[in-house]
């Protein structure tokens, strides 16, 4: 064989390799998906949503607490990280604009971002959980918050570094003060960016588990009071899944439907945005 | 522009606020830190640090505790999780990048980042009713009939496969971290100038050795950083090994024995430790974990932040 067709093959050959990783990627993703799907949509009814746990064995249980008390969690978690992402993602990208402590803390906060979530529940275990005697639902949501406040930060940091300088001095040439410029001007360029960081960290910790799992433990009981323990659907399918019941097997794969389903569409919602304003 | 040279006050406050805002990051790593150190200290006072990670004996009855097991658990499945995560990773990357007609791109790479978005514990839930059964059934005894029988390597593969083992558990574990490693090679690829690609097509390379001697030279150091920041994202991961581990204190030669990594440990007995040296214990590999992956973790940024350096010359 002539070197040239040795080169060819080998070319081949490699690409169908990367090809055959592709497809292997796809699989797994179809696998699972599909999985969830078939397992989730046969498990799905009124019930679901409209009754509270059963005893094991009892028919007709549903998982209304999980599904409330995710809602609450999720809700207080954003109501605190996010403003707090958005201004410290200011301080950044405005006022400490190409500063070394806005960098090391930009490198912080990125290290933060992918820092083990169950280091984060020993964490508020510790704060709010130990000192109180109890668990709660603020504990969580604080959790949760923590993981959140790095990931808007760093977007919020991201969008408005790329709204023009020029728009900026345009507004400060009309002699607004720096603060009516940020609010006025900078934060509507980047609204749409940092709309999806929000829906995007919104997305991240709907799904964690981890952290909730020595903060808002669980609660096999309706509850909406933050200030004791409360269920959460990621918690509850850890639990009902290692259990032994069928029942429980169900529930635990509706409740992942259900939670999967809500991610994606956040995250497809969060790329379409960024799509039609970045394009 | 400097902080604390503004006239209007509104304007002053307005800094100050958004300042204790970035602030939270620096109390946040710092809090942990402490929080942490100060919660194992009666553990690190009993066994001492180093001891504690050395020792094999995790027994609440007799209130001995080490860390070696754990620590052991969670390096043998992070190790293989990257064997077979890295190799289809960068396949995938250089299908999307180099080798996708264009209308394919998009879908790919939006399929990719799907199934980064799926949480852990959805990976978890799969892997214990749907991969594990998978696994005891066809995969693992098929191992163990093939690579199995040689020596040394054939270590690895003995014992009864029941699916709940090291093997399953880096296999998801892999599964998660593809995604994460493709999206990041991906993205370095594609800083890769085109022009000095066609360089290469126009002296007669085929399209392999573009890809071998032009882009992934050229990208290296953005694949390192994607490579050491899946390493991170994989000692930390929890949900996604807690069903299929079976959190068993271990060190074992088999690839088919139940073991225990930092994060199972920590997951399943957290919060049934009854004693102070206990849950001080938990704590200090709560302490190990947080510092090995912030080590791991700013590596990895190290290196991003390099290959961003040189693409911006």
């Amino acid at each position: 064989m002539n070197v040239e067709k040795k080169r060819k093959l080998e070319s081949s050959i490699a690409l169908l390799l990367s090809t055959l990783a592709a497809v292997f990627g796809l699989f797994w993703l179809v696998f699972i998906l599909g999985d969830v799907l078939i397992h989730g949509i046969g498990a799905l009814h009124p019930g679901l949503f409209l009754n509270d746990p059963a005893p094991p064995g009892v028919s007709g249980g549903g998982l209304r607490n999980a599904f409330v008390g995710q809602v609450l969690i999720t809700v207080f978690a954003t109501l605190i990280g996010v403003p707090v992402g958005i201004l410290g993602g200011t301080f950044l990208a405005e006022y400490a604009r190409g500063t070394k402590v806005a960098r090391s803390i930009s490198i912080l906060a990125d290290i933060m971002v992918s820092v083990p979530s169950i280091v984060i529940g020993t964490f508020i275990y510790a704060l709010l959980v130990r000192p109180l005697g109890h668990f709660s639902g603020w504990a969580g949501a604080v959790a949760l918050a923590v993981i959140m406040i790095p990931v808007v930060l760093r977007t919020t940091e991201d969008m408005l570094s790329l709204v023009p300088w020029t728009l900026r001095e345009a507004a400060f040439a009309l002699g607004a003060p720096y603060y009516k410029v940020i609010i006025q001007v900078v934060y509507r360029g980047a609204a749409a960016g940092i709309f999806t960081g929000i829906l995007l960290s919104i997305a991240r910790v709907a799904g964690e588990t981890a952290p909730l799992l020595f903060t808002s433990f669980n609660n096999a009981f309706f509850s909406m009071d933050m200030k004791g323990p409360i269920s959460s659907l990621t918690v509850t399918i850890f639990q009902y899944a290692m259990g032994p019941y069928d029942e429980w097997h169900v529930q635990a794969w509706a409740a992942s439907f259900m939670i999967t389903v809500v991610i994606l569409l956040i995250t497809i919602l969060g790329r379409l945005i960024i799509k039609w304003r970045y394009k | 522009m400097p902080i604390l040279k503004r006239k209007n006050p509104v304007d002053f406050s307005f800094s100050l606020v958004t300042a204790l805002a970035a602030l939270t990051i620096l109390f946040l790593v710092g809090g942990i830190f402490i929080v942490l150190l100060r919660e194992s200290s009666l553990a690190i006072g009993k066994f001492g640090l180093f001891d504690f990670l050395l020792s094999t004996e995790w027994n609440p009855v007799n209130n001995e505790f080490g860390a070696a097991t754990a620590v052991y658990g969670t390096f043998v499945t992070t190790c293989i999780a990257l064997i077979i995560a890295i190799p289809v990773a960068i396949g995938i990357a250089v299908f999307v990048t180099e080798i996708a007609p264009d209308f394919l791109k998009g879908p790919i790479g939006i399929a990719i980042e799907l199934l980064a978005a799926i949480p852990s514990i959805i990976y978890g839930m799969w892997g214990l009713f749907t991969l594990a059964p998978l696994m005891a059934r066809y995969v693992e005894p098929a191992l163990q009939k093939s690579v199995g029988k040689l020596p040394v390597v054939g270590a690895l593969f003995q014992g009864t496969p029941m699916g709940i083992d090291l093997f399953t558990a880096s296999v998801i574990l892999s599964i998660m971290i593809i995604p994460f490693t493709a999206s990041i090679s991906r993205d370095s690829f594609n800083l890769t100038p085109g022009i000095v690609k066609e360089s290469a097509y126009a002296v007669g390379a085929t399209k392999w050795e573009v890809i071998k001697d032009v882009v992934l030279p050229y990208s290296k150091l953005g694949v390192f950083g994607g490579i050491a920041l899946s390493l991170g994202r994989a000692l930390g991961e929890t949900m996604a090994v807690a069903f299929v581990l079976g959190n068993n204190h271990q060190i074992t030669s088999s690839l088919f024995d139940a073991a225990a990594t930092i994060t199972v440990t920590l997951a399943n007995e957290f919060t049934e430790a009854d004693t102070d040296m206990y849950l001080s214990s938990l704590f200090n590999l709560a302490l190990v974990l947080f510092a090995l992956s912030f080590v791991v973790l700013a590596i990895a940024k190290f290196f991003l932040l390099k290959a961003e350096r040189r693409y911006s010359r």
